[in-house]
């Protein structure tokens, strides 16, 4: 019997190109098994075979997602693929994000059954476990292992066409897919156990898990826009020189509030980024390009903002759990709050 | 993070590079920025212009806190 077909998408560090400095690869197609290729092609033990790996940088793709979803679509259909394989991309978010972008984009235009990997907590999770399988995987590339494991045998059901189990035995992100199924009891019997174990204390599963959309309502604009006080927030890690606070450059377990009373401008002596998850270089040079105070500054000497307030606050988007990044936003937004901070301004990077 | 400060009662408005991810994580202004590695600048360009762009993003992200919106609102006009 022939061998399935796979084409197997990855970013320009699990390709060994390189980290952030190479985030701008653009695609490129490899007629062979590049990196974590190898241990999802043992996995297929001769059932399926990656005949091509499509590399792609991170940055390359989010910032530009349209022509580089495009130009990977032309790359994957030329090889005629059974199966495409995106990732595993655990807690990287770009490359989550990538990886969901592409694997819906094969699946929904070529009409190739498509799979990724991904740490319940990936931004690319939330956008795509409903359009594709996305297996759930540790937050680190020391999940490999656990991840093909349960990769492989379900996308060989997916390229079989065999019936697809429950997110729990197959070991995906529910996709808020309902099935019809005959159950041995009967709804009300249902019911009362779980009430009963409810009532003990004890662990019971619902079988109508409530979505969770947990949206914030947005607030009143600024009313007098040269009477407001403006602070700034970034989780793009811009920090005094030398991190103070020795803000972590991945998975941050915590966050700094820095003065900037007569500061006018970032400079490469003064200010810095902690970040782990770009490419340092830009920010390093000219803080002013996450942290735009050199604008604020002159926007509050001609009047046309109140006043830039006299903290920012900074934390590291990399890695860094929701949990935290919650608590922390928590904690200063009540100081802003206090200190009379009429709007917030927050980049990202 | 925008969440938890649109929370507290604070307008806010989020300045990144990929709208996709703000939409998911809930920011209702949003301002598309230039790139990853550098938001609110774009090393290409003299300094002179560089802050003339920055100037434009920061002042496009004001007017974003100063309209009124009923739900996720991405300011690229």
């Amino acid at each position: 019997m022939a061998k399935y077909r796979v084409v197997h998408y990855i970013n320009q560090f699990f390709a060994g190109i390189g980290g952030e400095e190479k985030a701008g690869h653009r695609p490129e197609v490899r007629e062979k098994i590049v990196g974590p290729g190898l241990a999802l092609n043992a996995g297929f033990k001769g059932e399926a075979e990656i005949v091509a790996t499509v590399v792609c940088g991170d940055s390359y793709f989010n910032e530009n997602l349209e022509e580089a979803k495009k130009e990977i679509l032309g790359m994957v259909k030329k090889y005629n693929p059974d199966l495409f394989v995106a990732g595993p991309a655990f807690n990287a978010g770009r490359y989550g994000v990538a990886c969901g972008t592409i694997a819906d984009a094969v699946q929904s235009e070529l009409g190739i059954p498509s799979i990724s990997g991904m740490y319940i907590e990936n931004p690319g999770a939330d956008m795509f476990k409903s359009k594709t399988y996305i297996i759930s995987t540790r937050d680190s590339a020391a999940g490999m292992r656990d991840a093909v494991a349960k990769l492989v045998p379900l996308a060989l059901k997916l390229v079989k066409k065999e019936p697809i189990g429950s997110p729990e035995e197959e070991g995906y992100l529910e996709r808020g897919i309902r099935k019809n199924y005959f159950a041995e009891q009967r709804g009300s019997e249902r019911a009362v156990d779980m009430l009963i174990n409810k009532l003990k204390g004890e662990e019971f599963t619902t079988e109508y898990p409530m979505p969770n959309f947990d949206r914030v309502e947005p607030n009143s604009a600024i009313k007098v826009l040269n009477e407001a006080t403006i602070a700034l927030v970034t989780s793009g890690g811009i920090v005094p020189k030398g991190n103070p606070d020795h803000i972590e450059a991945s998975s941050a377990s915590k966050y700094g509030k820095y003065d900037i009373e007569g500061i006018e401008d970032l400079t490469e002596d003064t200010f810095e980024t902690a970040h782990g998850g770009y490419d340092p270089v830009y920010a390093n040079k000219d803080a002013d390009r996450v942290l735009p105070v050199d604008v604020l500054r002159d926007l509050e000497k001609e009047g046309k903002i109140g006043k830039l307030h006299r903290y920012y606050y900074a934390t590291v988007g990399n890695g860094t759990s929701v949990a935290n990044a919650k608590s922390y936003a928590a904690e200063f937004s009540k100081e802003l709050k206090q200190d009379g901070v009429d709007a917030v301004i927050l980049t990202s990077t | 993070m925008v969440k938890e400060v649109e929370r507290a009662g604070i307008p806010v408005v989020h300045i990144c590079t990929v709208v996709p991810i703000s939409l998911t994580v809930g920011a209702n202004r949003i301002v598309p920025a230039i790139a990853i590695p550098h938001p609110l600048g774009d090393p290409k360009l003299d300094p002179k212009d560089e802050k003339a762009l920055r100037r434009k993003l920061v002042e496009k992200a004001l007017e974003a806190l100063c309209t009124e919106v009923d739900g996720q609102t991405v300011f690229d006009k």
